[in-house]
């Protein structure tokens, strides 16, 4: 039993931790967004792929990839190294698709090519990438996407239309799904490296309820994709989704630190000040034991996640593989999102205070965060699909669909 | 310190975890506590309830060295810590097994606390197949360790204990009794001079309780420093008895899924449907958040002293409302079946019920948490 760390294991966390303490970046003149799916000015993405390069320079990013494709070649320490990134609040890393799932699919599903080539600049935030799956006609069912890649020679034609695009703007190449054979819902679908720089291509942003953009609408018309550039066999596209979506949920080994906001934990943290600080009914907060009971509830549940994680990698308490990981994504953003419902109420009046006006608390952070959960809610499978996937997979319950 | 990833949870624990498991899929089935709680359904006839016990499975257990596990080395136990005990507790609230090693558990970490010579002997015999409960409580207040209104003089105690766990099943108990100002703790055997017993009518068919009166019955003193005592081993007794309902709870939820996939309802398995499949998936998630609070206060305990309390308060706070949630999800997506004194749903809903309350539900939990920020 893997009790404790090796002494190489112990080694590399402290190398970690003073490489990140020495290497903070100063802050931005603007201030980053609060997520990596928010960046959308040039300043911020330069910034921010200028630092995900040092940290892989600095082995903190593809730390146990095999070097041929461009890591590290170490085994086990991957773990440690997106452990100390996330206690260290730096600075997201912006490839964050590509980090998260693009790269984790690729190594289990992608062709020997395709890894020595697209996996490097992945790691070095060079090959910023977004993911093609929803369409405006196909979201929580998914394979009722309708986007087509006809045969045309040794290429496929692509036209269509994908949505909820995060990064399209920055990206290069896309984790595309096509419908290749309109006779099969589940097995008429296929999986493409689709390249964005391609005159066919056209990426409108979309505005999110905050205000801000990083999302948007692709279109592809007549959008030429290389048959090389096809991951896994034709017709197999759901599969291979269905893989990248555990990555995205949390559930895979991993390639480097994908913390995209602020961690739950550390807002818990931020909550409880908060209480201590406002009054409410002339008494601090704090001191109202319903207010206390609810932030401690958070905080119990918090603690319980971060628990979670831990547990699941002890294989004699799990429960079963994927038993707590397919709950990660589920149980993170329904808890943050709560966390900002309780901070909103604490604010009281001050909540109505939004960036950019003076007295508003930290900026409008918990207002622009309160909203902003909604995207952990509702991607990569709504929570409403997430219980019918555990209830499925995990208690193996009768299918819904 | 720092504390091992595993939770301290190894080979060892594992391996007792699976034979705590087969002896009471063996040894505790379900259906001898239905057998013999038939006949006493009616909460209006009879004048009490007895509690269904065992005491063969309870000297196999003790062959088993399950009582000598938390006894330190030097009072001739196995010396093992938390985790080790928790182990063996989930197993016990899984199988909703009516058994005073709970208690006896409980019993040794306050005795561990007592550090004296005289609870080094009682430790002695626990490990040697005693079994002991708790008497800590006055009728009222009765979440404050000082709540209790017996008294003693020279070791001799008098006046009455209440909400005593298991008082039926066991040898001896453990005495919180007022010398002067000062809360003090003692053992003493229940079959002692001066020992009488009333029981309660409880809810709960796998546990008995009631009041133990003391007629200046001559008890060992164990400790001078009783309340802190308690205090110090109170996140050792809240770990136990939430792993007790860790336990339960995943045998709710293992038995509602079970059931949604059996139980057809306009043409196909209940589980079909997300009004159901969801609400069992919330169950899994709750019983999940509690598991993993549950061996981390443990380990916490164990390696990281200073966080105990902590720890173990945001256990039980997640165990009792877990415990609510579940029994009460289960009940009700059984239908009119769950309802019923024929089902075993209600057996685990009652013990979770019951454990709810042994040393403060979660907002009580939550409140004293809250104190340490």
């Amino acid at each position: 039993m893997a009790a404790s760390e090796t002494a190489e294991q112990r080694e590399f966390r402290a190398y970690c931790r003073a490489w990140l303490e020495e290497n903070r970046p100063p802050p931005t003149a603007m201030p980053l967004p609060q997520a990596a799916y928010e960046v959308m000015t040039e300043d911020h993405r330069s910034y921010l792929v200028d630092w995900q390069n040092k940290c892989y320079e600095a082995q903190l990013i593809a730390t146990d990839v095999s070097k041929e494709y461009g890591g590290h070649g170490h085994n086990g320490f991957q773990q440690i190294a997106s452990t100390e990134v996330r206690r260290a609040n730096v600075p997201y890393f912006i490839n964050w698709i590509g980090l998260g799932m693009a790269a984790p699919t690729l190594l289990i599903h992608g062709t020997e090519a395709q890894r020595k080539t697209y996996l490097p600049p992945i790691f070095s935030g060079e090959d910023i990438w977004c993911q093609g799956f929803s369409e405006p006609g196909a979201g929580s069912d998914l394979a009722g996407l309708q986007t087509s890649a006809v045969k045309d020679g040794d290429n496929w034609i692509v036209n269509g239309s994908k949505v909820w695009t995060s990064l399209g703007h920055f990206a290069r190449w896309m984790l595309l799904l096509a419908r290749t054979d309109k006779s099969d819902k589940y097995n008429g679908i296929t999986y493409f490296i689709g390249p964005m720089e391609h005159e066919g291509v056209t990426v409108q942003p979309i505005h999110k309820m905050t205000g801000e953009s990083g999302f948007n609408e692709v279109f592809l018309e007549d959008v030429v994709v290389p048959d090389h550039m096809r991951i896994d066999a034709v017709g197999t596209g759901w599969k291979v989704a269905m893989s990248t979506l555990t990555s995205e949920r949390g559930a895979a080994q991993g390639v480097g630190a994908v913390a995209t906001s602020e961690s739950p934990f550390a807002a818990i943290e931020s909550l409880i000040q908060l209480a201590k600080t406002k009054k409410r009914n002339g008494r601090l907060i704090w001191d109202d034991p319903v207010w206390r009971d609810k932030l401690m509830k958070l905080y119990e549940r918090t603690e319980a996640s971060t628990q979670n994680f831990r547990r699941a990698r002890v294989d004699a308490l799990n429960g079963g593989a994927m038993r707590i990981p397919l709950q990660g994504k589920l149980t993170g953003s329904e808890l943050g999102q709560e966390l900002h419902q309780v901070a909103l109420s604490i604010l009281g009046q001050e909540a109505s205070l939004y960036i950019g006006d003076d007295n508003s608390e930290e900026n409008g952070r918990w207002a622009l965060g309160y909203m902003n959960t909604y995207t952990g809610t509702i991607s990569g499978g709504s929570s409403e699909i997430q219980r019918n996937i555990l209830g499925e997979r995990v208690l193996g319950l009768p299918k819904t669909k | 310190m720092t504390q091992p990833r595993d939770f301290g949870f190894g080979e060892e624990q594992v391996m007792l975890q699976d034979s705590a498991r087969r002896f009471m899929e063996d040894k505790a089935p379900l259906n001898a506590l239905r057998a013999a709680t038939k006949g006493t359904e009616d909460p209006y006839l009879g004048d009490e309830r007895t509690g269904h016990y065992n005491p063969d499975a309870w000297k196999e257990m003790v062959e088993l060295g399950w009582t000598a596990l938390a006894v330190p080395e030097e009072a001739g136990g196995v010396g093992m810590n938390l985790i080790t005990a928790v182990a063996v507790a989930e197993e016990i609230g899984r199988a909703a097994m009516p058994t005073p090693l709970t208690m006896t558990l409980l019993a040794t970490f306050v005795l561990r606390e007592a550090g004296t010579t005289e609870a080094n002997q009682w430790l002695e015999r626990i490990a040697g197949g005693l079994s002991m409960t708790l008497a800590l409580h006055g009728k009222e207040d009765f979440l404050e360790t000082d709540s209790t209104q017996v008294t003693a003089s020279d070791s001799d105690l008098s006046g009455t204990s209440w909400y005593v766990q298991d008082i039926q099943k066991v040898d001896a108990v453990l005495v919180a009794a007022k010398d002067g100002g000062d809360v003090k703790l003692y053992c003493i055997e229940l079959g002692a001079d001066g020992v009488s017993m009333e029981h309660d009518r409880i809810v709960d068919l796998t546990r008995d309780q009631g009041r133990l009166t003391f007629d200046g019955a001559a008890a060992t003193k164990v400790s001078d420093a009783g309340v802190d005592v308690i205090n110090a081993a109170m996140p050792a007794m809240l770990t136990l008895l939430s792993a007790d309902t860790a336990g339960a709870c995943e045998w709710l939820l293992q038995e509602t899924a079970a059931y949604a996939k059996v139980r057809t309802q306009f043409d196909r398995p209940i589980g079909f449907f997300q009004a159901v499949k969801h609400p069992i998936v919330n169950m899994m998630i709750t019983a999940d958040e509690t598991r993993s609070l549950v061996y981390a206060a443990a380990c916490t305990i164990d390696n990281e002293p200073e966080g105990s309390e902590l720890a173990a308060r945001l256990a039980k706070s997640s165990a009792c409302d877990t415990a609510e949630f579940c029994a009460n999800r289960a009940t009700q997506l059984h239908g009119g079946i769950g309802f019923t004194w024929e089902h075993d749903v209600q057996i685990y809903h009652k013990r979770v019920m019951h454990t709810q309350q042994l040393f403060g539900d979660g907002v009580f939990q939550r409140s004293k948490a809250a104190e340490l920020f």
